[in-house]
């Protein structure tokens, strides 16, 4: 339960960091709040051969709100845009969702960009950009690129950065006037991922579902009339069975927790 | 790499690799064995530190990560030979059986009052829900929490 050796960079700015990212090509790893990749790294499932820590990066600690949506940097921990009362005015959905990220804790260090960058598919930031179609700003030495929340999740842990690449900020568009939103899901234990989870963005009888922990990216889906969100929910979703849950557990969780989240929404 | 660490107001200059957890710094290099390690990925919370003031688990940190900055241990919660008060409320209480878990429990809590210091018997179980306790039952630790509220007010 301990690291493999790695070398270590801790850059005072942006451009340091950028030039360390390209030079290291693949052999370079971001670090930012460490909560998913340090015991990735203690229990030796990742062994990266350079740790670039973008701690130092405090240019990157922001969360920017405007009438169009929240911005947030890649050092914002899920804490400082958990407490940001004008992004929760601006795009509710972002202070119920990290609300159920693991527990406090974590969240004072854990980074919204850097889950985001993660993209496990049981998380619930990366459901959240997928559901409101979001961006994420991605930098390197080569220049900056948006990369929409649908081209971004590639896979399972997998995500369309590229080597030398940094994610520098994630945008979460406003609420539009007239819609609501919710989040619930079904954990084994409080501040357990979820076995399934269920984000709404309602608006009237339509809707838009993110679902998390069913596919291996944020399975976003079109509601054309909530009194069929069930039964939509459970014909869409194609979960795979684990040690948490069986398939077709989790499909049935799909269902009630669409209908669920949809009745929160009204 | 060298690293300065300011544990509970003392400054410590160590020479560390970059892949030292922050717990096992502070536990061989400093000799600092409060900080209690349980699982080792971030779940059961019994190596909860404060750094600059806010609980964060010291397993999921590498020390170097933290060079230059403030942080408090279970051994800096104490005046003295003087309890703090969520020290005494858990003697008070019966807050703890083997002990195992409660330098993070205390770590926890005694950041958890200052940002609400009347808790609800809720908020109280909130507080302490990324803590896990194998002996108690978790009823004399809530009731700890709102016995250090009332003797910290």
């Amino acid at each position: 339960m301990k690291p493999s050796p790695f070398e270590y960079s801790r850059p005072s700015s942006l451009d340091e960091a950028l030039q360390l990212l390209a030079a290291l090509g693949a052999d370079g790893k971001v670090l930012a709040g460490g909560q998913s990749l340090v015991p990735l790294l203690s229990m030796r499932l990742a062994a990266p051969h350079h740790l670039v820590d973008i701690n130092r990066l405090t240019s990157l600690s922001y969360v920017r709100t405007s009438a169009d949506g929240v911005r947030v940097g890649a050092l914002a921990r899920h804490a400082d845009v958990e407490r940001d009362d004008s992004a929760a005015q601006v795009q509710p959905l972002l202070r119920q969702a990290l609300r159920l990220v693991a527990h406090p804790t974590i969240r004072n260090r854990g980074t919204v960009v850097g889950s985001l960058a993660h993209a496990d598919p049981a998380a619930e930031m990366p459901a959240v950009l997928a559901l409101l179609g979001g961006t994420v700003r991605v930098a390197s030495s080569r220049g900056t690129r948006e990369v929409a929340a649908a081209d971004f999740f590639a896979g399972p842990l997998e995500s369309a950065l590229q080597p030398g690449e940094l994610a520098v900020e994630a945008f979460f568009p406003a609420l539009p006037p007239g819609a609501r939103t919710s989040i619930v899901e079904v954990a084994r234990r409080h501040g357990d991922y979820a076995l399934c989870g269920v984000g709404a963005v309602r608006t009237g009888n339509t809707a838009r579902l993110a679902f998390l922990s069913v596919a291996p990216t944020p399975l976003v889906v079109e509601v054309a009339d909530v009194a069929d969100a069930g039964e939509l929910a459970r014909s869409v979703v194609d979960p795979e069975p684990d040690i948490h849950a069986s398939a077709e557990y989790r499909r049935h969780l799909a269902g009630v927790l669409a209908e669920r989240a949809l009745r929160d929404a009204a | 790499m060298n690293v300065r660490l300011v544990v509970n107001g003392v400054p410590h200059d160590v020479d560390v690799p970059p892949r030292r957890l922050l717990s096992d710094c502070l536990r061989h290099d400093l000799g600092l064995t409060g900080t209690h390690v349980g699982c080792e990925h971030g779940v059961c919370g019994a190596c909860t530190v404060l750094l600059d003031g806010q609980p964060v688990r010291s397993c999921l940190l590498l020390a170097v990560s933290v060079d230059g900055q403030q942080l408090t241990t279970v051994e800096g919660l104490a005046d003295g030979d003087e309890l703090s008060p969520v020290q005494q409320a858990f003697q008070d209480c019966h807050g703890l059986q083997c002990g195992f878990c409660t330098p993070g429990f205390l770590t926890t809590i005694t950041a958890g009052l200052r940002d609400n210091p009347q808790p609800s018997e809720d908020e109280a179980r909130e507080m302490i829900a990324g803590n896990l306790c194998r002996c108690t039952g978790y009823q004399n630790i809530v009731a700890a929490v709102l016995r250090a509220a009332e003797l910290g007010s």
